[in-house]
Parts: C-alpha cells; sequence; structure tokens
C-alpha cells in the first residue's frame, strides 16, 4: 500500500463546509479547535476557488523536525501523529507548518496554550485502538474500523479525497482528463513532493 | 576492613552522582491499524489482523465512496 494521502480538487469544492462539520462531529472537537477548514481564494471575484485544509501528513513533516520533545511519530501508512502525553504546547509545530495544521485549545493541562491538536486522518493516536481514552484525546480511529477520513467521505461534491495515494492520484487524474482542466493541486507538492516548506527543490528534482 | 568500609562509602557517596538516561522516548508503539478495534461500528468487509485484506478494503472503499465516474458508468 502507498501511503496516505489528501488531494482537495478546487474544481469542485462548493464551500460548504460539510468537512468541517463532519470532522467537528466525529471527533466531537472542542469549540474554537478546527482540526478542518475551508479558504477560498479570490472570494467573490468571478473563479474564486475553494479548498479544504488540514494536517496533508506530509511525507518530510516539518512539525515533526521542529519539535523539541520528539512527540510526533509516523505510522506504517504514513500518516503523521502525536502523543499528547509528551507534546508540551511550545507551539513550534505550528509555526514551522506550511498549512496552518496545529490547533491549540485555549482549555487545558497548560492554560491558555494547550497541547496540540490536530487532524490525524481519522487514525487516532498511540491510545489503545477504539478505546475511550484515545477517543478523547484524539478522536474516533476510523482507520482502524476500515474506514476512510470522515471529511473526504462526507464531502458532497467528493471535492476531497483521501486515501491510499495511488488511488486517490489515480481518481484524480481521471477527472482531469475527462474535464481538460484544473490539474493543480495546491499543497500536493508542499505536503508530498520535494518543495517541502519553502525549501528549493533539489536538482533535477520535481515536485 | 577498613578499606572496605572506604570503598563502601565512596560507592554509596558516590551512587547519587548517578543519572538516569535522557533519551528521548519512542512514540511509536501504536498499534497498526489494520489491527482493528474489535468493538462495534467497525465495517464487516474486511479480517481485522490481515493487513492484505484491509489495505485492498481501503483501496476498494476509495474507488466506489470517491470515484464517480466508476459509480456512474
Amino acid at each position: 500500500m502507498a501511503r496516505m494521502k489528501f488531494v482537495c480538487d478546487a474544481e469542485r469544492c462548493i464551500e460548504c463546509n460539510g468537512c468541517v462539520t463532519a470532522c467537528k462531529n466525529e471527533h466531537e472537537v472542542p469549540w474554537g479547535v478546527n482540526r478542518r477548514r475551508v479558504v477560498t481564494l479570490n472570494d467573490g471575484v468571478p473563479g474564486e476557488k475553494s479548498i479544504s485544509v488540514a494536517c496533508m501528513h506530509c511525507s518530510d513533516a516539518p512539525c515533526m523536525a521542529v519539535c523539541p520533545v520528539n512527540c510526533f511519530y509516523r505510522t506504517d501508512e504514513g500518516v503523521v501523529l502525536h502523543d499528547k502525553d509528551v507534546c508540551i504546547g511550545c507551539g513550534y509545530c505550528s509555526y514551522a507548518c506550511p498549512f496552518g495544521a496545529p490547533q491549540f485549545p485555549s482549555q487545558g493541562t497548560f492554560g491558555v496554550r494547550g497541547k496540540m491538536d490536530k487532524c490525524t486522518f481519522c487514525a487516532g493516536g498511540p491510545e489503545e485502538n477504539g478505546s475511550q481514552a484515545e477517543f478523547e484525546k484524539y478522536g474516533r480511529n476510523r482507520l482502524a474500523e476500515g474506514k476512510l477520513p470522515a471529511c473526504a467521505e462526507m464531502c458532497s461534491t467528493k471535492a476531497l479525497i483521501a486515501g491510499d495515494g495511488d488511488v486517490v492520484a489515480d481518481i484524480f487524474r481521471n477527472r482531469v482528463l475527462r474535464r481538460g482542466k484544473g490539474a493543480e493541486v495546491w499543497g500536493w507538492g508542499t505536503a508530498y513532493g520535494s518543495k517541502q516548506a519553502g525549501q528549493p527543490a533539489a536538482e533535477g528534482v520535481k515536485s | 576492613m577498613k578499606r572496605t568500609l572506604f570503598v563502601l562509602s565512596i560507592a554509596v557517596v558516590l551512587s547519587a552522582c548517578g543519572d538516569k538516561p535522557q533519551e528521548l522516548q519512542t512514540n511509536k508503539h501504536d498499534a497498526p491499524a489494520y489491527t482493528g478495534t474489535g468493538k462495534a461500528f467497525v465495517n464487516a468487509d474486511w479480517k481485522a489482523g490481515d493487513k492484505g485484506s484491509w489495505e485492498s478494503h481501503l483501496k476498494a472503499r476509495s474507488q466506489y465512496g470517491m470515484n464517480d465516474y466508476t459509480r456512474m458508468n
């Protein structure tokens, strides 16, 4: 299996925020924390585009690189997760992330800035799969239930695709070929390509 | 006798200078997703613990859930 990836098709996203709602509901995310959100570019201008943004579970995740307590880990499927028992809420990951994924609840262990919370690709955390402890800290573990992330499965226009990288790329490629436009995938190169977090691409490598 | 006592006392005193290892702990103790949850709400189309069936199930789920060209045509 290839690694898990997200693709947001800007040609299809209608800014309904169904993905945001699905995520909030599935994981009972507290008020003020948005693991996923919809961003509209050129809002109100003809040709505006919307994209659904969350943690992209980068191939070379900058959050993992900057974390001073090494609370991040990557699963065999390429999902970037973190251990809230280790996180100290310093916020370095928030500065490093090109997608603004890390969230900091205002209530919790450290008061104003609590332990970091982010999209888990519906894969829970280091607690026992499907346990109450896992649900309370990280939300539901849908991957262990044989399901895909709730945001993508609830997307009404199927703009947001999630799953095995080969499969999602194939679905998107097929769409682009049929409609003949809209091949741009925002964030794909930053998350999965060679251009990582503003660094120049290695010579001779395409992102 | 005196020498033994001296060595023992030195060993006891110096033991306070010991330090616990401070290596960064590894977080890679998460159970793989294909092992399942053992709870209700699990999709029944795959066998918990079988990595191959879990992977093929998720691939199929992506195709019939998100690829509307295969669904409609």
